[in-house]
């Protein structure tokens, strides 16, 4: 019987191969991704998208916090950094460490306002509070550009051992901004696989029994955020740069919304399914816009299919089967 | 300044206030009774308003108008009831949330294809486009007069379907203990569905009474919306009169800072339910722990 199910089929097995080391055969899609897309650029948007998305993933997916406004860490790390390139200092690591910190610094703030509500009351207060953002950016025209946006953000070159790397060119920028995906997802795994990694999923499956083990719960999901803010701030610097420009929709809920349909569309609580949804929700939208300008309606209803039927998402439905042949 | 262009002021914040709490009563009793947050609320609030924009548009006739969207709204609101969210209860609350703001999108690209993505100018009935003098001191426009009034006569309505019927009985049983009411041998699934209906209803109408005053094209559910979530937040989640305070508090502080110092117009609100919630955490009238 085992050996008919081996010989039948055999994606299940690579369905586990590939879920017991994400990182991997991430690492490795990502180094064929620029290859297979239409064109490059949206390879590097699908890939700043996808560390946008797995940030959220560490509140929504590890943490169960559903956040309706992470428009707000993602848009205050784009403006930060395209503020600091133009007025500060125009060196590029330095202008995307003050997008995470300024990212990091804000979910600070709006957790402490919002963390000790849970559900779809964190659902509304993060959604109200990153308006919130919104509008004072939207208002703030001198520092921001208001409607018309930031502007000019400089293309800084980027050096190694005086030795000039050309990273605008598109395939180069991919690589350049794989570079920190890279760091950032080693990075979460070392954060997820540590003791407090286990300690944000007992706080999502059972956050009573979680803190009558003992752990302060809240402060436990406040750092969650934090550290799901930190991240979205650097995808939010990254996308700064690869624009040139800040538009003030990076701050608009819809841009939650936004992060919120890829992590649910790839399948939330893992590695690859931010991934896999930004880039199936980046290159339907791509290829879509090409054909008719209604093209959210086709990733709308895409979207309600998907929570009607496959609420685990496309990488969640997939481990669901492989596992399920088994019998 | 002029004490008589405060006292205009609140008038005007007044008639914005109604629309919230039009809007806010919809959100909440479906809360209240379903569980479900209604991402789709405001763009059920812009099919209400282009629904009024093709009444007219066909008949000319507002009256018919003012009637004509919330039968749309909450009809369409029954079928997505039926349909859409029926599947997901006893599932975790969350989804039918994410499910109506997929629905959202949707419903916003299909008048984006039927009607164009530019603002619809919809004109006050002529029989309210003059102004009114209130207390023989100012003249205020009896457009907005009239959405006060009829948003009073609308939440004494609602009052009394609560209240004073008996469906509005087992409603409002529901509320607290949907199970014991089932128990009861009352089919909780109509009333659920009923009740998304006339949710929806509410957005239409406030959808119809907002597109003379706020101009009408496809976005204008989507900022309404957070400011709903705002009106509901403080006044409590699923709370009614909570909802209905919430409202006219809201409107009337939007109405002061444009007045005394418009910059901070959008942002009010927000600042208000920091400091409601700093105090409060639940709201004004919420109850405290529902649903966390």
């Amino acid at each position: 019987m085992e050996e008919q199910v081996q010989k039948q089929s055999w994606w299940p097995k690579l369905v586990k191969v590939v879920s017991d080391h994400p990182l991997v055969f991430i690492i490795l899609f990502f180094f064929i991704i620029p290859f297979i897309m239409p064109y490059k650029a949206l390879a590097t948007q699908i890939i700043i998208w996808g560390l946008f998305a797995l940030g959220y993933n560490v509140c929504l997916g590890y943490t169960g916090m559903l956040s309706f406004g992470h428009a707000a860490y993602f848009g205050v790390g784009s403006y930060t950094t395209g503020i600091v390139l133009i007025r500060l200092w125009p060196n590029i690591w330095f202008g995307i460490f003050c997008g995470m910190l300024m990212g990091a610094i804000t979910a600070f703030v709006l957790g402490y306002l919002c963390i000790k509500r849970r559900g779809i009351y964190f659902a509304m207060l993060t959604m109200a509070f990153a308006q919130l953002i919104y509008f004072l950016a939207f208002q703030w025209v001198d520092l921001t550009g208001g409607d018309n946006g930031l502007r000019n953000i400089p293309a800084t070159p980027v050096t190694l051992f005086g030795y000039d790397l050309h990273i605008y060119e598109p395939l180069r920028f991919y690589f350049f901004v794989l570079f920190f995906v890279i760091l950032s997802l080693l990075a979460l795994n070392r954060i997820l696989e540590s003791p407090f990694g286990q300690v944000l999923q007992a706080v999502r499956e059972n956050e009573p029994r979680a803190k009558s083990c003992g752990y302060e719960t809240t402060n436990v999901r406040w750092l969650a955020f934090v550290i799901s803010g930190s991240i979205s701030g650097l995808a939010g610097g990254l996308h700064a740069i690869y624009l040139h420009f800040v538009g003030i929709d990076s701050l608009y809920w819809t841009t939650s919304g936004q992060v919120v349909m890829m992590t649910l569309l790839g399948g939330m609580g893992s590695f690859i399914g931010p991934f896999i949804g930004a880039g199936i929700f980046l290159y339907l939208e791509d290829m879509l816009s090409a054909l008719t300008s209604n093209w959210m309606i086709f990733l709308g209803v895409i979207f309600v299919l998907c929570v009607l039927f496959f609420p685990a998402g496309v990488w969640g439905t997939i481990k669901n089967l492989s596992t399920r042949k088994k019998d | 300044m002029e004490w008589t262009a405060i006292v205009m002021q609140l008038f005007t914040g007044l008639s914005l206030g109604m629309l919230y709490v039009l809007l806010a009563l919809g959100l909440s009793i479906i809360f209240g009774l379903l569980t479900v947050v209604n991402f789709a609320h405001g763009a059920m609030y812009m099919w209400g308003a282009y629904a009024g924009v093709a009444t007219v548009a066909i008949t000319g006739n507002f009256w018919l108008a003012l009637l004509v969207a919330p039968l749309v709204v909450g009809g369409y609101g029954l079928l997505v009831e039926r349909t859409l969210i029926r599947p997901l209860y006893g599932r975790d609350i969350n989804y039918p949330l994410l499910l109506t703001f997929g629905l959202q999108f949707i419903m916003i690209e299909i008048i984006r294809i039927f009607w164009g993505t530019s603002d619809y100018p919809f004109q006050a009935p002529e029989a309210l486009s003059m102004p009114l003098e209130i207390f023989g001191i100012f003249y205020f426009p009896a457009y907005r007069v009239f959405v006060i009034g009829l948003t009073v006569v609308i939440c004494f309505v609602l009052w009394f379907f609560l209240e004073r019927t008996n469906l509005g009985l087992i409603i409002k049983a529901g509320t607290r203990d949907s199970l014991m009411v089932k128990a009861l041998g009352i089919d909780m699934g109509r009333i659920w569905w009923l009740v998304f209906g006339i949710g929806s209803a509410l957005a239409g109408i406030a959808g119809v009474l907002a597109a003379p005053i706020r101009s009408v094209f496809p976005e204008m559910g989507l900022a309404m919306l957070v400011e709903c979530f705002v009106v509901v937040v403080v006044g409590g989640m699923g709370s009614l009169k909570g909802a209905i305070l919430s409202g006219i508090i809201m409107g009337e502080a939007i109405a002061i800072t444009t007045l005394f110092y418009p910059q901070m117009a959008d942002i009010v609100i927000f600042l208000v339910m920091a400091v409601v919630l700093l105090i409060r955490p639940s709201g004004l009238f919420g109850r405290a722990g529902l649903l966390e």
